[in-house]
């Protein structure tokens, strides 16, 4: 096997762009907005991570298939860091990743809309626009859906239900 | 594990008794947090309704990951090789220390959004407080779990107010929840020996006005769902200092089982 070339920040961010969420496998990582730091000293590579929800069970996954696409690079010297704070929010999933999410029909998160920590209890729902036929006229059925990151709505005109993703600010 | 642990850099600045007391006190939250997610748990795919099936199942798994980062923490604050697998499965019902409310069973649905509401109100004043804790490593596990801990919140005082002014059946059993969940909420904010020494070495926060906003928001909440605010109800303690009711060496029994029998098991 010929060496690698010593690894530059530039080519590890490339490869990271290649490693997507296992949950919703249309967005990579950089997409969603977790990769938070990448240092290159020598030959050693730390790439710092960050939960979208602390329970999310696809971080180990994601640092998992993170040090495969490494090594498959011939990138040995690998530290994978979890940190919690600053605490992830949807204002870090790009624009790019917002647009494959709603093509893949998981409504995008709207900025702004989330409550933050203010309880507002049965406050005013979001217009959130449905990723099928792009009605607004649409509800929540629940607060909770299929992953943490996810709220259960259904458009009132098409009458599908979909995926939001919930917007974590 | 995937992950690389990150040492506390203050945690050389602690004295040996100091952080031995906050280890302690770290691993009283992560008692807390597991056994009310396992108690959560237990309802997934007995839920009345599958919205709410799946929102308890979301709602442990928060508790569960905010368990994780907690224990991940005591074992380095206890710096005896112990890992958070260790912390959680091989220690015996007397060493848990997380308060009784937790650890009731979860009854009809309504004993679980009474039980869920008193423990989230408390949950998230108190990580409101933390946020801003002279110890950097548990203000960093409040940053991240204050947004879950509001939605929960959100979630279980909805449910009061649903319930309280539902049906006549609603109110009937939500009533009757409140009259035997109740005594179990005072012990959140009653600090112990530990808790008292740790607040007054500054190093977590005060309880008084975390109760304050807590009793503020259950008044408000209690109020538009048309329920009585109980008055003078004599409050349960001991879980804190390892003094529990008979239900927890049941969740143990279960919880611990794999490593138990197998001991070092891994997947």
């Amino acid at each position: 096997m010929v060496a690698p070339a010593p690894p530059t920040e530039a080519h590890i961010w490339q490869l990271l762009e290649e490693v997507t969420d296992p949950e919703v496998p249309v967005l990579s990582i950089l997409d969603l907005g977790i990769v938070r730091a990448v240092r290159v000293e020598g030959e050693q590579i730390t790439v710092t991570i960050t939960p979208t929800y602390s329970g999310c069970p696809a971080m180990n996954t994601i640092a998992t298939d993170i040090r495969l696409r490494l090594l498959a690079e011939g990138y040995t010297k690998l530290t994978i860091n979890n940190q919690l704070s600053p605490a992830w929010t949807t204002d870090w999933m790009t624009k790019a990743g917002r647009e494959k999410l709603e093509a893949y029909g998981i409504a995008p998160p709207i900025d702004g809309t989330a409550s933050g920590h203010v309880l507002n209890l049965f406050g005013k729902e979001t217009a959130v626009r449905c990723p099928l036929c792009k009605s607004e006229h649409t509800h929540l059925v629940s607060q909770f859906g299929s992953t943490a990151c996810k709220a259960l709505y259904q458009c009132d005109d098409c009458r599908e239900p979909f995926d939001y993703f919930k917007c974590h600010s | 594990m995937e992950f690389a642990s990150s040492e506390n850099p203050a945690l050389a600045n602690y004295a040996p008794a100091v952080r031995q007391q906050l280890f302690q006190f770290v691993l009283q939250l992560a008692d807390t947090s597991l056994v009310l997610g396992h108690r959560l748990s237990e309802w997934c795919g007995h839920g009345p309704i599958l919205e709410q099936d799946l929102a308890m199942a979301n709602i442990a798994l928060d508790l569960l990951g905010e368990t994780r980062s907690l224990y991940q923490y005591a074992a380095e604050l206890e710096g005896q090789g112990r890992t958070e697998d260790d912390l959680a499965y091989l220690r015996s019902a007397t060493e848990y220390r997380n308060p009784l409310l937790v650890e009731q069973p979860n009854g009809d649905f309504a004993d679980t959004v009474v039980r869920q509401f008193l423990f989230d109100n408390f949950h998230y004043h108190f990580l409101k407080q933390l946020l801003t804790n002279a110890d950097e490593r548990l203000a960093a596990i409040a940053e991240k779990s204050l947004k879950e801990a509001t939605y929960h919140l959100k979630w279980s005082s909805e449910w009061i107010i649903r319930l309280g002014d539902g049906t006549e059946e609603s109110r009937q059993r939500v009533e009757k929840a409140i009259a035997e969940l109740w005594r179990f909420s005072g012990e959140l904010t009653m600090p112990t020996a530990l808790e008292k020494e740790l607040q007054a070495a500054g190093l977590i926060p005060d309880y008084a006005e975390i109760q304050a906003g807590m009793a503020a928001h259950a008044e408000q909440v209690l109020a538009e769902a048309t329920l009585a605010v109980p008055q003078q109800v004599f409050m349960l303690t001991g879980g804190k200092d390892g003094r529990h009711t008979e239900h927890l060496g049941y969740i143990l029994t279960e919880l611990q089982y794999m490593q138990r029998t197998f001991p070092g098991l891994t997947w």
